[in-house]
């Protein structure tokens, strides 16, 4: 049944970012250019909304639909790791025009072509995996 | 309504319920730990602990990712009868500057996502590294546009914050300084 609601739960974020169009190489780029407010507005309304109700399921202690205790983890400290990284994913955001979530969304959406990108972020990820003790953090 | 692109007044919200319905579940909201999952899938615990983890525990994502592509395919065969983004004229100026004649008539740019496309090295090889930077870059940074800029933002994190900024550091010399030297001329 739980997984039922996983699959319902990404169905459901495929259509709102493919409908959207946050999955388009051709809106990343314009976010990039500031020629238009949509990317922004998505983003911005999300975390607006967002930050509510984190702070409510935060504050109020609820439990999960299964019952149990909610715990959102903070992330490590750190500086170089976040900026270094942030910044090499955004070089390759703005490349292929897809972050993770939308990779995925744009296989289903028969773009093939995206696989290779795929392939590519898997292949980065296990490098990372490789080089990680060597790389600041 | 339901057929013509959604605007970002109702994507955003809906994103944030999405994030918030998988922290009630008691998971969270995060794309790019599967690319982690996928390593430890195709064996690369044996080459680093780091990718030794148990999968079961991971199951729940690679079912969210699932559903992302079902959802892809309805989004682009059910919901959408025109791919044509429209995006803004300066931007389809732009871009045929740097020869997209493709702008504002495809979802996708048919120069870099199409089968004929692929045929050409320089396009594979873009791609290709156009996926490890993000794939590497995530996993460095710990996080992507869901896990930082959705979920890290949402719960007021320092630390997504600098990875934020540094999305658009790479964004903005991807688009303003790089691009000309790739596509232009």
């Amino acid at each position: 049944m739980k997984s039922v609601l996983y699959i319902i739960v990404g169905t459901f974020l495929g259509v709102i970012l493919y409908k959207s169009e946050a999955a388009s190489w051709f809106r990343i780029y314009e976010m990039f250019q500031f020629d238009s407010f949509h990317m922004y507005g998505i983003i911005g309304s999300a975390l607006a909304v967002g930050i509510v109700l984190v702070q409510w399921i935060k504050r109020s202690q609820v439990r999960s639909f299964f019952g149990e205790p909610i715990r959102i983890e903070e992330k490590e400290r750190s500086f170089a790791r976040y900026i270094i990284g942030g910044t090499l994913f955004g070089l390759g955001w703005a490349l292929g025009g897809a972050c993770p979530g939308p990779i995925y969304i744009l296989v289903g959406a028969g773009y093939w072509p995206i696989l290779i990108v795929l392939f590519g972020a898997v292949l980065g990820a296990f490098v990372y995996g490789f080089l990680r003790d060597k790389l600041p953090h | 309504m339901l057929y013509q692109p959604w605007p970002w007044y109702i994507a955003g919200p809906l994103i944030a319920l999405v994030m918030s319905v998988l922290i009630l579940m008691g998971k969270r909201f995060g794309m790019s730990s599967n690319l982690e999952t996928f390593c430890t899938i195709g064996g690369a615990g044996k080459f680093t602990d780091y990718f030794k983890v148990d999968i079961k525990s991971k199951r729940w994502n690679l079912l969210v990712v699932l559903g992302s592509v079902i959802g892809g395919f309805l989004g682009a065969n059910v919901l959408s009868p025109n791919p044509g983004v429209q995006i803004s004229e300066k931007t389809v100026t732009k871009l045929n500057e740097l020869g997209f004649e493709s702008a504002g008539t495809a979802y996708l740019p048919t120069e870099l996502f199409s089968l004929e496309a692929l045929t050409k090295p320089s396009v594979l090889i873009l791609l290709l590294v156009a996926g490890f930077l993000v794939g590497f870059g995530t996993r460095y940074a710990g996080g992507c546009t869901s896990g930082h800029a959705i979920s890290g933002l949402s719960n007021l994190q320092r630390p997504s914050l600098i990875a934020v900024i540094g999305f658009f550091i790479g964004g903005l010399i991807m688009v303003h300084l790089l691009f000309p030297l790739i596509f232009g001329s």
